[in-house]
């Protein structure tokens, strides 16, 4: 009997098809990614059942962290500049133009203008320090958060109010922010909250 | 890495001298390396879900809430006190002489009250829903009766008071009830003096 040949394949395998597949879904994930916001402070944010997504473009983001600190920030680079430059203006605080550079790439921050300066010399891994972060003020005596929404609002009509705040944030922060939202008549803002699993009624 | 292979004529045992051809065949798997590299990182570096909000509009100086204030039947009246360890103290009608109730934020506390306040309206909003379901309403049409619904006279009036122990999630816990239960009528007021001295003659 003769032996049954055993063809031997060849463990060449064809990528193209693989390659392709790749390619594919990499196009489409760089076509539609909008980079994760880099931010200064991990916050938790309650759930809810609004369905709302918020706009990408002309958002004045408001962070209030665990602690009670806030944090700023406005979209758009240009913007980001014109805010800070007149606030630096106004709290008679002077920046070089590269600090100023350095602000406009920040998404948010959160320090008094006084410690401003101080707060953008430092190299960018200290600046996520707690430490190094001190919140705006916002106290009726001292209320520079205040006046960065009034900034905001002359450097940018456009924009909407993004209220993003931990869940454990005391209630006295909150209301101190939403007071000095108030007296600027900045009455319609958002809530920033994470999607729940829709209730049941009964 | 890149290796070319000569196409395999692996029968043919003639050894006859041949120019060599260059097989046209590439190995493409450091490029499918490559390419799933970028794949990863963009995956990780996106974020494809847009956080939710919630809409809010607050009064915008104290005259209005005034006149909210007096529109208001003290039968529609519902005060919610948020206080301390998720607790949540309800009344209705005027503060004074009012009877102070003890709740929580859990699906059988205060979203049954609100429902069972709000029946009429929350039941129409139901109605209203399942009629979509199933006839397919146009988006405008739905909206304009659900305003219609919503506008309702004899829904209840809902003054929200957040005391300085309760924290946000509370307030947007209590704001998501309102949601839930198609209440339109509401407010977050301050925390002021005759509520404070009802709540604390409640708890000595």
């Amino acid at each position: 009997m003769p032996k049954a040949k055993i063809k031997r394949k060849s463990t060449w395998v064809d990528m193209t098809a693989m390659c392709d597949v790749a390619f594919l879904l990499l196009t489409f994930f760089m076509l539609t990614s909008n980079f994760t916001k880099k931010e200064p402070i991990l916050v938790a944010t309650p759930s809810s059942v609004s369905e709302i997504k918020i706009p990408e473009t002309n958002i004045m983001t408001i962070l209030v962290d665990k602690t009670g600190k806030v944090y700023f920030g406005i979209d758009g680079q240009e913007k980001r500049k014109q805010l800070i430059e007149k606030m630096a203006y106004m709290y008679k605080v002077t920046l070089t133009p590269d600090e100023i550079k350095k602000y406009t790439l920040l998404e948010l921050a959160g320090n008094p203008m006084q410690a401003m300066k101080a707060y953008l010399r430092l190299p960018a891994d200290m600046r996520d320090l707690p430490q190094n972060n001190l919140g705006v003020p916002a106290d009726s005596t001292n209320n520079e958060f205040k006046e960065w929404v009034k900034s905001a609002r002359e450097v940018n009509p456009d924009l909407r109010i993004a209220i993003k705040a931990d869940e454990k944030t005391p209630y006295p922060v909150i209301k101190k922010v939403m007071k000095s939202l108030q007296q600027l008549n900045e009455d319609r803002y958002n809530l920033i909250t994470k999607l729940e699993g829709a209730p049941d009624k009964e | 890495m890149a290796e070319i292979s000569q196409d395999s004529g692996s029968h043919k045992k003639g050894r006859k001298k041949r120019s060599k051809k260059l097989a046209t065949r590439i190995d493409l798997t450091p490029m499918v390396d490559l390419a799933f590299l970028l794949l990863t990182f963009f995956m990780l570096a996106t974020s494809l879900i847009k956080p939710q909000t919630m809409e809010i509009t607050m009064p915008s100086d104290k005259k209005v809430l005034e006149e909210d204030k007096t529109v208001a039947k003290a039968s529609q009246a519902v005060s919610i006190i948020l206080a301390k360890d998720d607790k949540v103290y309800y009344y209705f009608g005027k503060t004074e002489g009012a009877k102070v109730l003890t709740t929580n934020y859990a699906p059988d506390g205060l979203r049954k009250i609100l429902l069972t306040k709000n029946f009429d309206v929350a039941k129409q909003v139901e109605d209203l829903k399942a009629e979509k379901m199933r006839a397919h309403l146009k988006e405008e049409d739905y909206q304009k009766r659900l305003s219609q619904i919503r506008a309702n006279k004899n829904a209840p009036v809902v003054r929200i008071m957040a005391t300085d122990d309760s924290n946000y999630k509370n307030l947007v816990d209590a704001l998501d009830e309102m949601n839930i239960c198609s209440i339109s009528r509401y407010a977050i007021v301050d925390y002021d003096e005759p509520d404070k001295l009802l709540i604390s003659s409640l708890t000595p």
